[in-house]
């Protein structure tokens, strides 16, 4: 589903040519559960912007559902990303003066759906993410897991066919962060392509497949089991 | 992104910094109550003195001594001179003919006037019985002008009511004699104090026959002659008339300028309307620098809010999409505050109504136009850098940010 092939980027940083990815082949079929794990500055991060149609490679194909994605404009990148990846972040990234509801159907409000159909797309991602009693809340007004939550049930809204997350626990105390796990976890269980990066070995090693990253190139890359 | 989605979405943007919006409002609607009062005021002062023409009856045609055509290059009107006065006789010349009603002979000056040892200078004006009706004057006490032939130099005159205070007191007047310059002359009338027309205070004025008048001032010569047709139809046939009996009596030149009371109003009309569209577009500037305020104020909202921006790429917003977005709330701002000032504004010339009456200032309705226009385009076009600024963010580095 996901190919990546030779693909490098390069950066340059005060004059010096910096590779975040050097010549990186990189294959994820659907379904599957896999986490980038590597040092500050490894490259995990391009690496994920780059699955996440964020960032544009240097040089190399990327192949996204069959499609070369590397020289789409502007619109179609939108739109690709829109329809087929959802994103978590470490902070959470909900707008503040929106409530819990209208966090997770932004993505919706953005395509162009209607409030009816909106409504009817959020509520039940909204009762089975535990945030029924908190869906007129704004973001202050919750907790670190329940923004957290918030964020998932925005990435889903779209029925993406993959799930990046980039560091999705860095900022939440460990109950929570196992909490937020487990519901990825779930998600990939009903057929979600999950992508973590982390830092954290004990997250890291929950996924079924480990990318080690080290200098912009794959290390490792094993499977568990 | 469905409209009504943008702009409930750019509204919450708005109401979640309310002093960013209610600043950009002011200055927004400031702009708008400018060029609406502004304009409107503009334009009462038009209809007001286009009113003040028509009450002198648009009927009226004016023969001035000299032709401003031919005579622009000589010498004479360099010196103020005309190459043939306007006389008495070319006067009573006009008067006959169907088209006329009745016909005034003017002649201005400055005059002493004084009675038991009280002097004043006073604006004398010398013309006929006919003055009171072609001019709407009112007299308060005695008579005017006796209607007998203009040659006559009767000394008598008709003071206005300040003259009258001035120099009587509380005495009467009627039947008195004044000293006129050096002649004797017996008051017959004191005009009333209200009829204040084009400049001329008929409170301070000095009526006397016009013969009497240019004996006074040592002259031979009118100021000009008033001449009021019949009805508005015939107005060009006056015209004509007066043209072909002055050229009989000047030796076949037409030495004079007719005007008629509905050029003279055009000219008005027309010097007034430019005059409103200036202060207009000083007005207008105002509004531009309501928008340069928006542009600073989104850029400065942009920056806020890079994060936010970088989420809606992130979640599938392209370029055109985030312009939008941004261009939307500018103009919501602009349209909102418009709005504001278009009432402002309207409050304004009401409240100038209520202190000034005679001064009726209703904004036109291309004022408003205009100035709402003005407002959203300025609004547009001052978004679009932020706009810009916006949609070409880098998603990453935006969320990075924390």
């Amino acid at each position: 589903m996901i190919e990546l092939r030779e693909v490098s980027r390069i950066f340059t940083v005060g004059g010096q040519e910096v590779r975040a990815m050097d010549r990186i082949s990189l294959t994820i079929e659907p379904g599957e559960y896999l986490s980038i794990m590597g040092p500050s500055g490894s490259g995990k991060s391009t690496l994920l912007n780059t699955l996440g149609l964020l960032d544009t490679p240097n040089s190399g194909t990327y192949l996204l559902q069959g499609q070369d994605v590397t020289s789409l404009d502007d619109r179609q990148l939108a739109a690709t990303r829109s329809r087929t990846i959802g994103f978590i972040f470490q902070f959470f990234h909900l707008i503040p003066r929106l409530t819990a509801q209208q966090n997770i159907e932004l993505p919706l409000l953005l395509a162009g759906v209607g409030r009816r159909e909106r409504s009817e797309r959020s509520t039940p991602l909204i009762e089975a993410f535990g945030l029924a009693d908190r869906r007129h809340h704004r973001p202050d007004e919750l907790s670190g897991g329940q923004r957290q939550r918030v964020a998932i049930a925005r990435a889903v809204i779209n029925q993406p066919a993959v799930l990046l997350a980039d560091e999705p626990t860095g900022n939440l105390d460990r109950h929570s962060g196992g909490e937020i796990i487990e519901l990825m976890e779930r998600l990939n269980r009903d057929g979600l392509t999950l992508v973590v990066v982390t830092h954290d070995p004990e997250i890291g090693e929950r996924a079924r497949r480990h990318v080690r990253v080290v200098d912009g190139r794959i290390a490792s890359d094993t499977r568990r089991g | 992104m469905r409209p009504v989605d943008a702009i409930a979405f750019a509204l919450m943007s708005l109401g979640s910094n309310r002093v960013r919006t209610l600043l950009m409002l002011l200055a927004m609607s400031i702009g708008v109550a400018a060029v609406v009062l502004l304009t409107g005021i503009g334009n009462g002062a038009r209809l007001y003195i286009v009113d003040q023409f028509s009450s002198l009856g648009t009927n009226l045609v004016i023969v001035i001594p000299g032709r401003a055509e031919t005579a622009s290059n000589t010498p004479a009107t360099l010196v103020g001179e005309t190459p043939r006065d306007l006389t008495l006789s070319d006067a009573r010349a006009l008067v006959r003919d169907d088209t006329v009603r009745r016909i005034a002979p003017l002649n201005i000056g400055e005059m002493n006037i004084a009675w038991r040892g009280k002097e004043r200078q006073v604006p004398l004006l010398g013309s006929t019985a006919s003055l009171l009706e072609v001019h709407h004057l009112k007299i308060e006490r005695g008579s005017f002008l006796p209607e007998e032939d203009m040659e006559i130099a009767r000394p008598v005159c008709v003071i206005g009511a300040k003259v009258y205070r001035e120099l009587f007191g509380q005495q009467n007047a009627l039947g008195e004699l004044v000293r006129l310059g050096g002649f004797r002359c017996r008051v017959i009338g004191i005009l009333g104090s209200e009829g204040r027309s084009l400049g001329l205070d008929t409170e301070e004025l000095v009526v006397v026959p016009v013969a009497f008048a240019q004996m006074l001032l040592n002259t031979e010569g009118l100021f000009r002659i008033l001449i009021e047709a019949r009805d508005l139809d015939v107005i060009d046939r006056l015209k004509a008339h007066v043209k072909t009996t002055i050229a009989k009596r000047h030796y076949g030149e037409e030495d004079v300028t007719i005007i008629t009371q509905d050029s003279v109003l055009a000219t008005f009309d027309k010097i007034l309307r430019v005059l409103t569209l200036t202060v207009a577009g000083i007005a207008g500037i105002s509004l531009v620098v309501a928008g340069i305020l928006i542009m600073n104020v989104m850029l400065m909202a942009v920056a806020q809010r890079t994060a936010e921006i970088g989420l809606i790429k992130a979640l599938g917003a392209g370029q055109v999409q985030i312009m939008a977005l941004i261009v939307t709330e500018a103009l919501l701002l602009s349209a909102i505050g418009g709005l504001i000032g278009l009432s402002l504004g309207f409050a304004g010339s009401w409240l100038a109504v209520q202190f000034y009456p005679t001064l009726q200032t209703t904004p036109p309705p291309w004022a408003i136009a205009a100035a709402l226009g003005t407002a959203l385009a300025t609004g547009f076009v001052f978004s679009l850098l932020p706009a810009r600024r916006a949609a070409r963010l880098d998603p990453i580095q935006a969320l990075a940010r924390h």
